[in-house]
């Protein structure tokens, strides 16, 4: 099977969906790059290049290039949807759902329950997550708790390149809204990807590691760390890694049934610590697994700071392999 | 041109001092020196230097994610400023900011932003203390050709007029939000005629020509100091980089940035308007030109030799820990 990156792998998944189905279109800031320039029409294909190439294959009338106008691409990704299109509307950077968080959460996601179930809105939000860059306060969030705590919205947090096609066709083929959270540091991250299309279901975890000892739970870039520390702890912990891929639906048997074999839970997130996935999950095995537990649930978050430029700071602020290794130790000596 | 020659030897030492800030930013930053990203003002200089030199420390103003050429412009020390960029302590924001949040509130500047359509707003508020404590201050807003689509701004400007603020929306033409051209992302493709549909005064400069920026402020300030409101200033000009530093910038025909250093350099024709009016000698601009960079050679060895932040930083500065 070839090998693929994660943005090679979102791009074939939308080039292959909008072959499928013309109502498919791919709409944002930069998406192609280059209308109203004196140079290349597809000149960024989205400023991390997830989106290179569409532009020539489809069109400027599917590949729509916006002005920088949060609201009216989420508004009218919305609108288009519970109206016939099936948009892959673009929010650059997660960290801009401030501008327009209203379009999403307060029209969008209510669509289908406030009008009685008669609308659907078969809408995908792609936004780039993740701090590691130096990005500084507002370009480095990840803020998929935001969105997970809105009914009407499903929110999917791939890992790995298999996972983010699979999930980004079941994306665009499902009738409700859905964000779909790309982590910046992990797009040239390469796995073993078919060539041809398949879905993977919503609300079905992946277990990464198998192990006896120790449940870890962690999203996106924090699943490669959890690895890293699976197989750092092998010869004398037993770690199983459970990568939820979507935060809602979350697959609560899974994560219940990794808890009851191992009786500890470990939980890794991006996100600051208060009204967390970290949160929630513990929340969820306190409530319906806690005679499982052995010890307490530990929690590796970023501290309850924004994020930091300096990278001597923004390297304390983000959860690492040694801060989980600290927390299963913790775990397993309680 | 009614500027004394100690104007025109700030204007032109601000200006100057904002292109080699830049030009250097640009090489260390290629250098692998500078964390994060960039985003460089050069080619906009009259634009920042035309505006604040009718403001104050007490008057605010409001910038853009490209914010290194407002801070120099309004008074912000040039060491802390490199200090900040390079992750350091002595950081204008103790290295927390960096680039895209750079701020200083002593020099009445409320920071780079990191969202487009994210200061106009804010300068509402600046606005509307100066005009309810009665200070005869102002506040501007320098912001692109790109968040003048956003909702914010339009929001902003409404308000403004509504409330009779003291506030300027400088709107800052280079041609490009990020990669995308103005002449497609600006439906009427009139910034200045846009805001004068919302009920604010504006005109349209030429910001390579730091007189007409200058004048055009000197009216927009008076105006709001004087009770008259709010105004608009588009001023059309040429960024020489790219939308960061390091961007391939194929939305852009090959060498337009290099051929905007000849056709649209704001010190050349600054320089070249000065001297030959007779008002200041060549020899002056090359005596400034040799001050700066020995400023500029002193900033980045003094960010060099500065250490990061130390880890305790990490939590200072938060009104609620967990």
């Amino acid at each position: 099977m070839p090998s693929k990156s994660i943005r090679q792998a979102i791009n074939e998944a939308l080039r292959q969906e909008m072959t499928r189905d013309p109502r498919v279109v791919v709409i944002g800031e930069d998406v192609a790059g280059g209308q109203g320039g004196t140079g290349s029409l597809d000149a960024y294909g989205g400023v991390l290049g997830v989106t290179k190439g569409l532009i020539g294959e489809f069109g400027a009338s599917r590949v729509i290039d916006t002005p920088i106008t949060e609201s009216a691409i989420m508004g009218a990704a919305a609108g288009a949807a519970v109206t016939g299109l099936r948009p892959v509307a673009e929010l650059m950077f997660c960290d801009f759902l401030g501008v327009c968080f209203d379009q999403i959460y307060n029209q969008a996601a209510k669509f289908r329950y406030m009008f009685g179930g008669k609308a659907t809105t078969p809408l995908v939000i792609r936004t780039m997550i993740g701090g590691g860059r130096s990005a500084a306060a507002q370009h480095s969030q990840v803020l998929y708790q935001m969105f997970t705590m809105v009914p009407g919205l499903k929110c999917v947090v791939p890992s790995n390149a298999y996972d983010a096609k699979g999930l980004m066709i079941q994306a665009i083929r499902d009738d409700d809204p859905v964000v779909f959270f790309e982590h910046k540091l992990i797009y040239d991250h390469k796995s073993e990807v078919p060539d041809e299309a398949y879905t993977i279901p919503f609300g079905e975890a992946n277990l990464t590691r198998e192990g006896d000892d120790v449940t870890i739970v962690a999203l996106s870039r924090m699943v490669h760390f959890a690895n890293e520390v699976a197989d750092r702890l092998a010869k004398e912990i037993s770690c199983e890694v459970v990568d939820p891929r979507t935060t809602s639906p979350l697959d609560a048997d899974t994560i219940l049934e990794s808890v009851e074999k191992t009786g500890r839970l470990v939980v890794v997130d991006e996100a600051n610590p208060r009204c967390s996935m970290a949160a929630d999950i513990a929340a969820l095995v306190a409530d319906r697994g806690f005679d499982f537990l052995k010890a307490p649930i530990k929690q590796v978050t970023a501290p309850h700071t924004p994020v930091p430029f300096a990278p001597a700071l923004e390297k304390l602020y983000l959860p690492n392999p040694d801060k989980i290794e600290t927390a299963v130790r913790a775990v397993m000596a309680d | 041109m009614q500027l004394s020659r100690d104007e025109l030897i700030r204007a032109y030492r601000d200006m100057r001092t904002i292109r080699a800030f830049e030009d250097r930013v640009q090489e260390e930053f290629s250098a692998g020196n500078i964390p994060g990203f960039v985003h460089l003002y050069a080619g906009e200089e009259a634009s920042a230097v035309g505006v604040c030199m009718h403001l104050s420390d007490r008057d605010h103003i409001a910038s853009t994610h490209r914010g290194h050429g407002h801070c120099i412009a309004k008074g912000c020390d040039v060491e802390a400023m490199m200090k900040e960029l390079f992750a350091r302590q002595g950081g204008l924001c103790g290295g927390k900011g960096g680039s895209m949040h750079i701020a200083d509130l002593d020099r009445g500047m409320l920071g780079a932003n990191g969202i487009v359509g994210g200061g106009p707003p804010l300068v509402c508020g600046a606005a509307l203390t100066a005009k309810t404590l009665g200070t005869k201050d102002v506040a501007v807003a320098f912001t692109g050709d790109g968040a003048s689509n956003q909702g914010t701004t339009f929001e902003a400007m409404n308000l403004a007029v509504v409330l009779q603020l003291p506030a300027i929306f400088v709107f800052e033409n280079n041609r490009y939000g990020e990669g995308t051209g103005h002449d497609y992302a600006v439906g009427s493709k009139d910034i200045a005629g846009r805001a004068r549909g919302f009920g604010l005064p504006s005109v349209k400069v030429d910001g390579t020509d730091f007189f007409a920026v200058h004048e055009a402020a000197r009216e927009a300030v008076d105006r709001a100091r004087g009770g008259g409101g709010p105004s608009a200033i588009e001023v059309q000009m040429q960024r020489f980089y790219g939308h960061h530093s390091g961007d391939a910038q194929l939305y852009r025909a090959k060498d337009e940035g290099k051929r905007a250093r000849v056709d649209a350099d704001p010190l050349a024709s600054f320089r070249r308007r000065v001297t030959e009016s007779g008002l200041l000698p060549d020899a002056t601009f090359e005596q400034i030109d040799a001050e700066v960079a020995a400023r500029i050679d002193g900033a980045v060895a003094g960010a060099k030799a500065a250490p990061p932040p130390p880890a305790e930083a990490l939590m200072q500065d938060v009104y609620i820990s967990y």
